[in-house]
């Protein structure tokens, strides 16, 4: 399939080998994840995900194989591809001397995206009121998280790549984040998400494949729980009652 | 890209703004040095104001350093470089804007030598606008190459030693102009001499920031 | 959660080798051999420079005669001269074009790195040569053991930007990001250069006093002094080249043995996959890449 075409995929890796000085990240992934779909990436610890995700965000090189992004090229057409996707990792490119709502603000900007998403983004994710005077420097892991997840609403990019989006995450921000996701997955939106945990995260997932030495060893496809319907609150999800699960539900009602 | 360049140089200026460092921590360094200068040449105060122009311009060369690998270590807090890079923000904007607030902070230190240099070192300046134009002709030279290579050691875990040796040489031109502006304008007179350095700190400054302009993408990748 | 899964292997459909045999991918490419015309090469480079070199100390210190002024102490200009054309001119010009064609997009190629390294490095060797044989020369000449000669400065300047380069290189990274950073800072350094020549050149004439110190280091040359300077020049730059050849066969072989270390982890790397059982057993790898947080390995 030639990397240029059509972008009918979002991502597509062929035999990619991606170094970090003598040790290979990446060994030889193929990888094919189409327009809108949500994909699982799961393994064990240090299997490559996270290096996965960051050849797929244009940050590492290949050292050799190839790598088509929206149909681009990252090593090629690197501000295009980066503008157009968003990577959550397990740090959040936070200034510590700047507040939540400066950072915020401050990473939409330099994305180049809408500066009106800023308010409502972080309004959903809480970051409202005294939080957003607070200094990045005195959040917690997971206030952080959240932070970044507002960015990342607000820019709203084509290609999310989230890994381990729900490590640090209290049960609230997880549903919120499931919701989030599935709502991108309902815009069109591709998603990919690395996860080592199994569980709850692959209800949102259409197919999930496993990397296990730098490379793609199994796959086998899911069904996603929430398929385009309006998703309830179910009771399985661990932990105590939400609050403000009503305006959680309102809001998603759009989501056909 | 002037707007990349704002907007970051507007972040690096806030976030000095509130944690101060250069403020509270290099201004009071480079005085400390211009002390520890006068105690090294001796309370002969004739020898001071002679040797004033060259004390001014090391002093601002220490500063350069520190104001750089503070530039510089605003972006590791949490991954920020990382940030930056995945923003897909414009190369050139992002070096232009940081070589634009390291710069200010440098202008502001210089004053603030500039006065210590005077009343600790009793020089007396008989042209003031050379003064400023050498300072400020030597910022824009220091802030381009010093964000240059803060950029290139960026990744760097011996950056804090590397970078000094990298880039002092390479400013030693801002250091002769420099003395040698002070120089002709504390002597007063003719101001001839002091403009060919004048021209020499222009050439140097062109050169480094449409370097840097150009080559900053490809560097941010491979550090 | 969803029950009804199916799983398949993609393994075998993707070409990639099938996890039960461990992958034979752990061939080491022999040693990169000297072919023997390079050899051959090196050799009558090598042994013409050690016969130039003799033979220009022999005619310097015998054969020609002292200068009117200078006496025995012209005999210098035999040597000066020549490792300062070397270390200014050849090693630093070789290593700046080097690096431009390492980063011309086109013409990208290790062996343009290489090339640039192994002339730094030599050009340090002669660099030290210079200063010291001009150090030497201005003892008797200016009553100092240094002076601030426009030539020395520029000389000195130069072998600490050498040096820093060669620091820099000290640094562990990837070849490829070791090469693309040595080139930059070569290119930085190397426009710097007429700059900082022009600027020492100026401090110095204007400065008083530089009168005395400008005369002096350049004697009259005729006759068998002006064959034996030509003689010395060109031996001088055979044994920059030798000793260029050298290093850089060296640089080769230790890109081969990087290259075979590569070979190797990414066949352990891939027999991990073989062995899912030891699933967090990741020896971590050497942690050579830039940045600190290398969350590679998640």
């Amino acid at each position: 399939m030639a990397p240029a075409a059509l972008p009918s995929s979002a991502v597509s890796l062929r035999d990619a080998v991606a170094l970090s000085g003598r040790f290979p990240l990446l060994a030889g992934v193929d990888l094919e994840v189409a327009v809108g779909e949500t994909v699982l990436v799961e393994g064990p610890n240090g299997a490559g995900k996270t290096s996965l995700l960051r050849v797929c965000a244009g940050l590492v090189p290949l050292a050799s194989g190839r790598l088509s992004v929206l149909g681009l090229d990252p090593s090629r057409n690197r501000t295009a591809v980066r503008r157009r996707v968003g990577l959550l990792s397990h740090s959040s490119h936070l200034y510590d001397d700047l507040t939540v709502r400066e950072n915020v603000r401050f990473a939409v900007r330099a994305a180049g995206g809408d500066v009106s998403r800023i308010e409502p983004a972080c309004e959903r994710w809480g970051l409202v009121g005294r939080l957003a005077k607070t200094s990045a420097g005195k959040l917690s892991a997971g206030q952080r998280r959240r932070v970044a997840l507002a960015v990342l609403t607000a820019r709203w990019p084509e290609l999310w790549l989230l890994d381990e989006p729900h490590a640090g995450l209290d049960t609230a921000a997880r549903v919120l984040l499931d919701l989030a996701v599935v709502e991108a997955a309902a815009s069109g939106v591709t998603v990919i998400i690395a996860s080592h945990e199994s569980g709850p995260v692959e209800d949102l997932a259409s197919r999930a494949v496993t990397v296990t030495g730098g490379r793609v060893t199994a796959e086998r496809s899911l069904t996603p729980a929430f398929g385009g319907s309006v998703p309830s609150v179910t009771p399985d999800v661990p932990g105590d009652g939400m609050p403000g699960t009503a305006p959680l539900e309102g809001r998603v009602a759009h989501v056909a | 890209m002037w707007r990349d360049a704002a907007l970051v140089a507007g972040k690096d200026l806030r976030i000095e703004g509130r944690s101060r460092v250069a403020l509270s921590q290099v201004a009071p360094f480079g005085v400390v040095a211009l002390v520890l200068f006068a105690f090294a040449l001796g309370p002969d105060r004739q020898v001071m104001a002679k040797g004033a122009p060259g004390l001014f311009w090391v002093a601002v060369l220490f500063c350069t350093v520190l104001a750089i690998q503070r530039s510089v270590s605003v972006e590791s807090s949490d991954g920020a470089r990382d940030g930056l890079r995945l923003s897909g923000i414009d190369p050139a904007g992002l070096y232009l804007g940081k070589a634009v607030a390291v710069a200010a902070q440098l202008v502001v230190l210089e004053l603030l030598l500039t006065v210590g240099v005077v009343l600790l070192y009793g020089a007396w300046i008989e042209v003031p606008w050379m003064i400023v134009a050498s300072c400020l002709l030597g910022t824009v030279g220091l802030a381009a190459t010093g964000t240059l290579y803060g950029a290139l050691s960026s990744g760097l875990r011996v950056r804090e030693t590397l970078l000094p040796f990298l880039l002092l040489p390479i400013v030693a031109p801002v250091l002769l102009a420099g003395t040698r502006i002070w120089q002709a304008a504390m002597a007063g007179g003719t101001p001839a001499s002091g403009m060919q350095w004048l021209r020499l700190l222009v050439v140097f400054d062109a050169v480094y920031v449409a370097i840097g302009v150009v080559l900053f993408g490809p560097i941010q990748e491979t550090a | 959660m969803s029950d009804d899964v199916t799983t398949t292997t993609v393994a075998e459909s993707a070409g990639t080798h099938p996890a039960a045999a461990p992958v034979s991918n752990t061939r080491v490419t022999p040693a990169p051999a000297q072919s023997s015309r390079s050899k051959a090469v090196e050799r009558t480079i090598g042994l013409l420079a050690l016969l130039g070199t003799v033979a220009t100390v022999w005619l310097g210190i015998w054969v020609t005669p002292p200068d009117k002024v200078q006496g025995d102490l012209v005999r210098l200009v035999y040597i000066h001269p020549g490792v300062a054309w070397v270390a200014l001119y050849l090693a630093f010009g070789l290593a700046a074009v080097s690096s431009l064609l390492y980063l011309w997009p086109r013409t990208r190629s290790l062996l343009w790195d290489r090339l640039a390294a192994a002339a730094v490095e030599v050009g340090v060797v002669f660099n030290v040569c210079t200063l010291v044989s001009g150090s030497i020369w201005g003892r008797p000449t200016w009553g100092v053991w240094w002076a601030w000669d426009a030539r020395l400065t520029s000389t000195a300047v130069l072998l600490v930007l050498f040096l820093g380069y060669l620091a820099l290189r000290r640094v562990p990274a990837e070849p490829e990001v070791r090469a693309r950073r040595s080139a930059f800072v070569a290119l930085f350094a190397a426009v710097d250069i007429p700059i900082i020549h022009f600027s020492v050149n100026w401090w110095n004439t204007l400065h008083q006093g530089a009168t005395v110190l400008n005369a002096n280091l350049s004697p009259q040359i005729h006759g068998s002094m002006a064959w034996t300077l030509l003689l010395g020049f060109v031996a001088l730059t055979l044994a920059f080249v030798w000793m260029l050849l050298v290093r850089y066969r060296i640089g080769v072989l230790e890109d081969w043995l990087g290259a075979n270390e590569l070979d190797l982890a990414l066949a352990e790397r891939q027999s991990e996959g073989a062995a899912p059982a030891n699933g967090g057993s990741v020896a971590g790898g050497p942690v050579d890449g830039p940045s600190g947080d290398r969350v590679g390995v998640a």
